[in-house]
């Protein structure tokens, strides 16, 4: 398992306070120039799977809240004599978000994929 | 007897925890070992680290001791808890990884390239750091003086002592396989118990009843110093000491109403009486300690709301945070880790709710003195008598060690590390010993100034003062994280005018609350959760000041995205070549093409 570790060195501050002791490397310039759109599009795609993340995130917990808040009867439910609020919000919840979490993984790894496909594939 | 299990558990943790650090000290030769862990740590065990640092006193007492007290708000703090890694996972971390950052000022000045954005930053750590240490080390205090009798100075100490030990001999690599480790001690530690409770439970079919929370049999409880409490409905105790400034010493009805009791007063409660709560804990019914919003707190709507932003977008901002994420080999990885991490939470966090819940029925007793967050330690030798309660009330103890040692470390390290970079360590000597002693001096600070301002004894929630460095971090360096991923245009002006705003503001709020007491009304919860105001608040000024600054944008901002958006594997294939490992140890084959801005020193293997 060790046979091909790889020892890294955090990047210091002295380090990074230094000018760059090597010329900037060539591909990223190419990359930044040729990608620019594709950068564009990638970044893009990712913070709409971000913003979607965070808001179904934000309506599961501010929509527990509220309807403990503004529902009345909620409550009162009993479900095999447990509170039906202690049920949600003890248990129930934490399979949504690991299920929320999964989703976020797999598209953003989708997006990963469909842009090196789009600048490999030129 | 009790003692005795309770004392051996915490020395085989803190033996086992020196003893864990001493073993990967044989491979801890370089700094980049030392600070990082190097890079053969699997996800699995990279998240159980990230578990075992995260799930701190807080979690492990205070939870279960703010639902007996508050009821089902309180669910609101696990939960958070949770989601804050589930934004965490949306919004910064692979691109986080990406960045090559180490700490949260590593970060700012890759982005920005601003010197004076980087102090800043550091002085956050620090604070956040400090803030966030404060309960852990308040916890092992009273963990060790509610199992042993302990004076109230040694929990803290012992704790300190034995982080000091394990992060100097040790450094980061070691602590990696520690806290692995302490996640899976404390998931036992409450596992265990919760599942003899549950069947106790079972066997004795018992429900919570409809009324002020009783006794369910004989207690004493007594006063160690002067309280004040309520009492809901007049009834009849046996008590010894004084109350209302009178001496006792036998049966006294108190009326409804507020009751002074001396210090050192015992108070003898028979089975089914009421219990006096103390006045800093609502003394409420049963039907509404079990119902949202029930917990008698000024706009607890918004208080939630509040909490739970906090919690959410705080998350990102914890110091020890980061440094785990740095460990994984690429931002694919961090990504999957984190999702382990969200599982690992889930599981955990079902188990306080239900020391909680159950502690309401049956150590309702802590509510005279208030010291609810010892209901996690007291409740299995509560319900299980003889030998297998004080086994598992051993366990839970040692769990709870884990938790401050683990959060202790983690935070230690990191507010060590930007101690070390920025404040102590001046001038360029890049000897590696030098480096070291700068960094096992900045650790004694970063410990000790957090145990002394723990030694005032504070009547707050363990939970409560956590959420407190929670919003601090929600309130800046959220800002500067999702900013600095997602817009090009931040620059550093908007960011210093964002942070100070953000972080001034709430930590005033913070100083208010803890020094100050609570006040009522919509004040009252706003200085208690200041989230929902601070948050916005200072991204609006971090993105208005921005704008307003544009020609500071920086100019290598184009490929600071790229580098922090572009997966690994696509640089792998087209710009580089496969790193030849023997020739180039120190190139780190998953940030990407070694970045100009972060030069990659090769490590002396002296």
């Amino acid at each position: 398992m060790n046979a091909n570790r790889v020892r890294i060195t955090h990047p210091r501050t002295e380090a990074a306070r230094r000018v760059p002791a090597r010329p900037v490397i060539h591909e990223i310039d190419e990359q930044t120039q040729l990608g620019e759109v594709y950068m564009t599009s990638l970044v893009r795609s990712q913070r709409r799977l971000a913003l979607l993340i965070c808001s179904l995130t934000a309506l599961l917990l501010g929509g527990t809240a509220l309807v403990g808040a503004l529902v009345p009867g909620f409550s009162r439910l009993r479900l095999f004599g447990i509170s039906v609020p202690w049920l949600a919000l003890g248990v129930l919840i934490y399979p949504l978000m690991i299920g929320l979490g999964a989703y976020a993984v797999r598209h953003a790894e989708r997006n990963e994929r469909d842009f090196t496909e789009l600048v490999e594939g030129k | 007897m009790t003692h005795a299990y309770a004392i051996g558990a915490v020395a085989a943790v803190a033996v086992t925890t020196v003893a864990v650090g001493a073993l990967g000290l044989r491979r801890a030769r370089t700094t980049s070992d030392f600070y990082v862990a190097s890079r053969a740590v699997s996800p699995r065990w990279n998240a159980a680290a990230i578990g075992g640092e995260y799930l701190s006193a807080a979690s492990f007492l205070g939870i279960a001791g703010l639902i007996l007290a508050f009821g089902y708000d309180v669910l609101w703090y696990p939960v958070g808890y949770t989601a804050g890694y589930l934004i965490l996972l949306a919004v910064v971390a692979a691109p986080l990884r990406r960045s090559g950052a180490y700490t949260l000022p590593d970060f700012a000045e890759i982005r920005l390239g601003s010197q004076v954005v980087r102090r800043l930053a550091s002085l956050l750590v620090v604070l956040i750091g400090w803030l966030y240490l404060v309960p852990q080390l308040q916890g092992a205090a009273l963990t060790l003086r509610t199992q042993t009798g302990a004076p109230h100075w040694l929990g803290g100490l012992v704790v300190v002592a034995v982080v000091l030990c394990a992060v100097a001999i040790g450094g980061m690599r070691s602590i990696t396989f520690a806290q692995a480790f302490q996640f899976w001690l404390k998931f036992t530690a409450l596992l265990l118990p919760a599942i003899a409770v549950l069947s106790v439970w079972h066997q004795r079919n018992d429900t919570i009843g409809d009324g002020y929370p009783t006794v369910p049999r004989a207690t004493t409880v007594t006063v160690s110093s002067p309280t004040t409490v309520r009492v809901e409905q007049p009834e009849t105790l046996t008590i010894h000491g004084a109350v209302d400034g009178r001496p006792v010493g036998g049966p006294v009805t108190l009326a409804r109403g507020e009751h002074h009791l001396g210090a050192h007063t015992r108070v003898h409660l028979q089975a089914g009486d009421v219990v006096p709560v103390v006045t800093s804990l609502p003394a409420q019914h049963n039907a509404d300690w079990l119902r949202p919003l029930g917990s008698g707190q000024d706009h607890p709507l918004y208080a939630s709301l509040s909490l739970m932003l906090a919690i959410c977008l705080g998350t990102m901002g914890l110091p020890h945070v980061l440094v785990r994420f740095y460990t994984n080999p690429d931002g694919r990885d961090a990504r999957r880790t984190t999702l382990i991490v969200i599982a690992f939470l889930s599981s955990f966090y079902l188990l306080p709710t239900l020391f909680g819940a159950f502690g309401r029925r049956y150590v309702p007793d802590l509510l005279l003195t208030g010291n609810t967050d010892a209901t996690v330690l007291l409740l299995p030798e509560r319900m299980l008598a003889g030998l297998p309660g004080t086994l598992l009330g051993a366990l839970v103890t040692a769990g709870a060690f884990a938790a401050f040692l683990s959060t202790a470390s983690g935070l230690t390290v990191s507010v060590a590390g930007v101690l070390s970079q920025d404040l102590v360590r001046r001038g360029r000597d890049p000897r590696r010993a030098h480096r070291i002693r700068a960094f096992r001096l900045s650790a004694i600070l970063a410990i000790g100034v957090p145990y002394l301002l723990s030694l005032p004894s504070e009547r707050i929630g363990l939970a409560a003062v956590v959420g407190l460095a929670f919003a601090v971090a929600a309130s800046s360096f959220c800002p500067l994280l999702v900013l600095g991923i997602w817009w090009r245009r931040l620059t550093d002006a908007g960011t210093v005018a964002g942070l100070v705003c953000g972080g001034v503001l709430a930590t005033i709020a913070v100083l208010i609350t803890v020094v100050g007491g609570r006040e009522r009304g919509w004040i009252g919860a706003l200085l208690e959760q200041p989230a929902a105001c601070t948050v916005p608040l200072a991204f609006v000024v971090m993105v208005g000041v921005s704008l307003l600054t544009r020609a500071r944008v920086p100019a290598d901002v184009g490929r600071v995205m790229v580098r922090l958006h572009v997966p690994e594997s696509l640089d792998l294939a087209r710009a580089r070549p496969v790193p030849d490992h023997r020739s180039s140890p120190a190139i780190d084959r998953s940030s990407h093409p070694p970045p100009p801005l972060a030069d990659v020193s090769t490590t002396s293997t002296d």
